[in-house]
């Protein structure tokens, strides 16, 4: 799958805009992710390994809570987004 | 769905329709539609980089009141992106600023200044006139205060937001739409993020965010199109992309959900976990040096170790001549500092080096010191020659 990654955690992971990663699901994908990228970690997850609640993670233009969450079944061609919140505007 | 207006739709003169005269020819608009604009009342929260083209755009299309809230001096970075103020404004304060240049593009828009922070205690009282409310905040804690007054009082809450090049807007707390704590239950904690000062923006990004808020604040007023009520509109300005991603009403949402538990306006600096005392000056640090202290033992010739951990593009900009190790690379290159030799780092104001710092003791570094006010700081005290940023 395709993980998007938002500018604010591009520092992070080599500055790219977006990882091609492996995983049947979500979650696998964001495991593989941060392992490879272990500086997102503490950005994705709380210390009890759940997503954080301010990063919402979306497969195409869906948000995983309204379907199996981070046990949403993927495919090679889905595209996976973060999607933190964000607040400037000055 | 639109809004419903507070006032009745009211008359246009005839300087009106000469004005407005490329909306009135439009069906989507027409007659009604600009005599809807004209009874419209909408609130601009800020007139910064989301306010200045927000207001000019809704200005110049004749809705028929404006709020501003701001209380914000305009200053030499704002001109890169805040449109609505220009150089001799400088030093003034944005509402006057705007006010200006509102009155001077449309003379028949009344202009209402609200000259204060959006606070708890005066959000309610100040959204009441108003028919929809345009979000151009920059931070969290004003973010949830916004939606929760917009959710309690009923109000469309037209939201944009951006960092860097990247922005989302969408329209919340519509009567059967998402609000945005469907979207984000909780903020992120204080430091996460960082804002636009730290992070910085591409000047043209708020005016295209600003510009989807004014179409949507628009929009509304007329009843008109597919306004992006439960959809969240990504927008990438490198990139050139804009992505919708499908938003819910969260049923069990604290706000606007079946069972909400905010009824009334909560502290909200304490809620994005923002200590009560995060706006006073900070205490001085033992850890710590001023400008004109550093300035005195560097001339005396004294060992001191200037480490920078700003990033290399600021670094560029300006620069005391350290040795650059940015914040986020610290704890890999820490083996390059001499634990023996005494340390003084900085950054631009002093917060990153304040972080460094804290990370150095704690890897054991017993002769560390922060400057305070970073090298902004010593361009006012020590140096003007360096710039300020």
């Amino acid at each position: 799958m395709k993980i998007h990654i938002p500018t604010p955690l591009r520092v992070y992971a080599e500055k790219k805009p977006s990882l091609e990663v492996r995983g049947a699901t979500v979650g696998e994908g964001l495991r593989n992710l941060t392992s490879a990228h272990p500086d997102l970690k503490k950005h994705l997850f709380t210390d009890e390994g759940k997503l954080r609640s301010f990063v919402n993670v979306y497969v195409n233009d869906e948000d995983i809570r309204y379907l199996k969450n981070t046990e949403t079944a993927v495919k090679e061609s889905d595209e996976v987004a973060i999607v933190p919140s964000i607040a400037g505007g000055k | 769905m639109p809004v419903d207006l507070k006032s009745a739709a009211a008359a246009l003169s005839n300087e009106e329709i000469l004005r407005y005269s490329r909306h009135l020819i439009m069906p989507e608009v027409g007659m009604e539609g600009q005599q809807k604009l004209k009874a419209a009342c909408v609130l601009c929260i800020g007139t910064g980089g989301l306010g200045s083209p927000l207001a000019l755009y809704l200005t110049a299309a004749g809705v028929g009141t404006i709020g501003l809230v701001d209380f914000d001096v305009v200053d030499y970075t704002n001109l890169q992106r805040q449109i609505i103020h220009s150089t001799p404004d400088v030093g003034r304060p944005k509402l006057d600023s705007a006010e200006e240049k509102l009155r001077a593009l449309n003379p028949y828009v009344d202009i209402r200044k609200f000259e204060t922070r959006l606070t708890s205690a005066n959000a309610l009282q100040i959204f009441r006139d108003f028919d929809v409310i345009a979000d151009g905040t920059d931070n969290f804690p004003t973010r949830y205060l916004v939606n929760d007054a917009c959710v309690l009082t009923g109000k469309p809450n037209v939201y944009g937001s951006i960092f860097r090049f990247e922005g989302q807007a969408s329209v919340f707390a519509t009567k059967d739409g998402p609000c945005y704590r469907c979207l984000y239950p909780e903020p992120p904690p204080p430091g996460l993020v960082p804002s636009c000062a730290e992070g910085g923006v591409l000047g043209i990004l708020p005016g295209l965010v600003g510009i989807i808020q004014a179409t949507e604040a628009i929009k509304l007023i007329l009843g008109a199109g597919e306004p992006l009520i439960g959809r969240l509109l990504m927008v990438d300005a490198l990139a050139m992309s804009f992505r919708t991603l499908k938003l819910r009403k969260n049923p069990e949402c604290p706000a606007c959900g079946a069972h909400p538990t905010i009824t009334k306006l909560i502290d909200y600096e304490q809620f994005c976990g923002i200590p009560a005392t995060a706006h006073q000056e900070p205490a001085a640090n033992a850890n710590d040096i001023t400008p004109e202290e550093l300035k005195r033992r560097l001339d005396a010739g004294e060992d001191l170790f200037v480490l920078d951990v700003r990033e290399p593009n600021e670094y560029q900009i300006a620069n005391l001549g350290g040795y650059l190790i940015p914040l986020g690379d610290l704890p890999k290159r820490v083996s390059e500092l001499d634990s023996s030799r005494e340390i003084v780092a900085h950054c631009k104001m002093g917060g990153r080096s304040a972080k460094a710092v804290d990370f150095l003791r704690q890897a054991g570094f017993k002769k560390v010191r922060n400057l305070t006010g970073g090298i902004t700081a010593w361009s006012e005290k020590v140096d003007p020659k360096v710039p300020k940023y």
